[in-house]
């Protein structure tokens, strides 16, 4: 009862990553509000998978195993949650926002009419005083994320109903884990008693899924190079960067035509186009082709030893320095300011 | 076989093209400033249903919007590309509502129409992203859904199932299900159609009762919507659809936003730094207190 719940994603048997960061995150909200770390599976032959949830801190898992459960379809994984959460009772509910979570979060929050606010960029625990009604509640989920096109962030609580729910996703949380022989229950449920036969409706008839290599589109802040940055060696530092902010690394055509960087990661034009809220450019001049692939990202910074290059027309931070110089100091003053 | 679609469509700022007057000095979105327009995903989900239409002769698409009266545009838009016919959920009640209240009042309409096969709308909308909407309505309808939609393949006449190419992590997914069931639909999915000149003349004068409120005296040929019943865009507030207004609006609404900051505009007069320590750090600060990292 009143615990903090992960809904742990898996591909196969495999736990997908957003899930362990979130079960990271959701353990430290759980040793902030004093109670306990629950995590749900659901899938088929699970045999063993706690072994990857436990060690992040887990108190709890429920384990539900039943074919028809993967490959994941709408209903029955929603009746699980709600019918679980109904004898639960969980203050916080977390999960990615991926396609999953982004189909299964709204139909729990519904049923359940508890609030769900979608890719939050950061979780934290507060008060909130409601002067109208005169009350003070304690212990609320800020779920905070940008809003409006990424104009705006905002922090949005649930007063009054639970679990307060939110979704983020991969990338934006650590993934960390506690302790490798954490000591962690196992509930293996009786599927049946929590999802309808007829809850079985939609058929996966064909699937194709492929490992990506990164996750240059998706990703909240991207750090690119290009041509100035120098060397293959040089792009290393781009990479200790974006590890640091959770970000993926880019780079300009220049740079893969020089071999610096693989042609899977090139932005512009022929490549992808990105929407990152920051774009970091490191040594690139900014050809119009580039700048086609990156012009909405939100915040944009350029790290450029010429004052003139054209991509300072459009950078809301303008860094004249050489990207050696300027990346080891970003890293420093990160680390130095968020430990 | 003849289908009934309904279509969830939105009005929504355009927040790709916020300018500079975007927001006002408070700190609160200047609606104003910003144009109005068809959100995105829902064109791509009405252009899923226009195809429905063209493959089985007799299918009837009906839009469904909530928002004020000058949300009839999105009815109207939606005739000029093919569609049959709309309503638009209007009241002073509906405002303030979250992704639940939201769907609440969808859902309330969707049972007054009553008869329908597919209700499908956009993954999400461009002003909130949250993609809450379409399977929040499906739960409250009791239906089950197909997410991010790339194209309708297929719906069987005998077995009365439809067969979805979807976008997944990673990779795509073919799936099928039972009507009536509740579709979004991605925006890589195909652009919807152009206006249809024809439509477009037909249509023009198409209004919603707000509208026709607001021009008043100057509204003319009067007689017109007497003889041209399609060209009322009816209107319904939370009683027409039997609606309980304490599960609509703000009070329907679990979620509150407790503090909103105005990140993009703060920054976007450009700053030019130096390599020096203190400049990095000053930046890196500023970063990390309004969010954009960390």
């Amino acid at each position: 009862m009143n615990n903090v719940y992960v809904y742990c994603e898996l591909e196969g048997t495999t736990v997908a990553d957003v899930s362990l960061e979130l079960l990271t995150k959701g353990r430290k909200l759980a040793n902030q509000l004093g109670c306990q770390l629950e995590a749900v599976a659901a899938g088929t032959g699970l045999n063993g998978v706690e072994k990857q949830i436990i060690p992040y801190g887990v108190d709890k898992v429920h384990l539900f195993d039943a074919p028809g459960l993967f490959p994941y379809t709408s209903l029955p994984h929603s009746s699980i949650l709600i019918n679980l959460f109904k004898e639960e009772k969980p203050q916080i509910c977390l999960m990615g926002a991926t396609v999953i979570g982004r189909d299964l979060g709204p139909r729990v929050s519904s049923a359940l009419t508890s609030g769900l606010t979608a890719d939050c960029t950061s979780l934290e625990i507060g008060s909130h005083e409601d002067k109208k009604a005169g009350k003070t509640f304690e212990n609320l989920l800020y779920q905070i994320r940008p809003a409006f096109g990424g104009n705006i962030v905002a922090t949005i609580i649930n007063p009054e109903h639970r679990p307060q729910m939110a979704t983020v996703r991969e990338g934006v949380m650590k993934k960390e884990i506690l302790d490798e022989n954490y000591k962690g229950e196992v509930v293996n449920h009786n599927v049946a008693q929590y999802v309808p036969q007829t809850d079985y409706v939609i058929n996966v008839i064909d699937r194709h899924v492929e490992k990506a290599q990164h996750n240059l589109k998706g990703a909240p802040i991207v750090v690119a190079g290009g041509y100035g940055v120098g060397s293959k060696e040089n792009f290393n530092l781009l990479f200790d960067l974006a590890k640091e902010l959770h970000a993926e690394v880019g780079a300009s055509r220049a740079a893969v035509d020089a071999g610096f960087c693989d042609h899977d990661r090139q932005i512009g034009q022929t490549g992808l186009t990105v929407r990152p809220k920051l774009y970091i450019a490191c040594g690139i001049s900014g050809q119009i082709q580039h700048i086609a692939g990156m012009q909405d990202a939100g915040i944009i910074i350029s790290i450029n030893n010429d004052e003139n290059a054209p991509i300072n027309t459009i950078a809301d931070y303008v860094i004249n320095g050489s990207v050696e110089e300027v990346l080891p100091k970003m890293i420093k003053y990160y680390k130095q300011n968020t430990k | 076989m003849s289908l009934k679609i309904i279509v969830l469509a939105k009005q929504v700022p355009d927040t790709r093209n916020v300018g500079k007057d975007a927001m006002k000095e408070d700190g609160t979105i200047n609606r104003a400033a910003l144009p109005a327009i068809f959100n995105p995903e829902d064109l791509n989900a009405l252009e899923q249903a226009l195809r429905l239409k063209d493959a089985y002769p007799g299918t009837t698409v009906t839009l469904l919007t909530m928002g004020p009266g000058r949300a009839a545009e999105i009815i109207r838009e939606g005739l000029y590309r093919g569609a049959d016919g709309g309503y638009l959920l209007t009241d002073r009640a509906f405002a303030g509502a979250d992704t639940l209240a939201t769907s609440y009042a969808l859902a309330t309409a969707i049972k007054k129409i009553k008869d329908y096969d597919i209700i499908i709308g956009g993954r999400q909308a461009i002003d909130g992203d949250t993609a809450q909407v379409g399977p929040q309505v499906a739960e409250k309808l009791g239906l089950t859904q197909i997410t991010y939609a790339e194209e309708i393949l297929n719906v069987d006449e005998k077995t009365r199932r439809i067969t979805v190419k979807r976008h997944i992590d990673g990779g795509v997914e073919t799936v099928e299900g039972p009507l009536p069931i509740v579709i979004t639909v991605n925006g890589s999915a195909a652009p919807c159609r152009p206006r249809n000149a024809k439509l477009v003349q037909k249509y023009k004068r198409a209004l919603g009762a707000q509208e026709k409120a607001a021009l008043g005296d100057a509204l003319t040929h009067t007689e017109m919507y007497e003889s041209r019943p399609y060209l009322n865009i009816t209107e319904w507030s939370v009683a027409d659809v039997n609606g309980d207004t304490a599960q609509c609006g703000l009070s329907g609404s679990p979620t509150k936003v407790k503090t909103i900051q105005n990140i993009v505009f703060q920054a976007k007069e450009s700053k030019t730094l130096t390599s020096s320590d203190k400049d990095i750090e000053d930046m890196i600060v500023e970063l990390l207190a309004n969010h954009t990292i960390g």
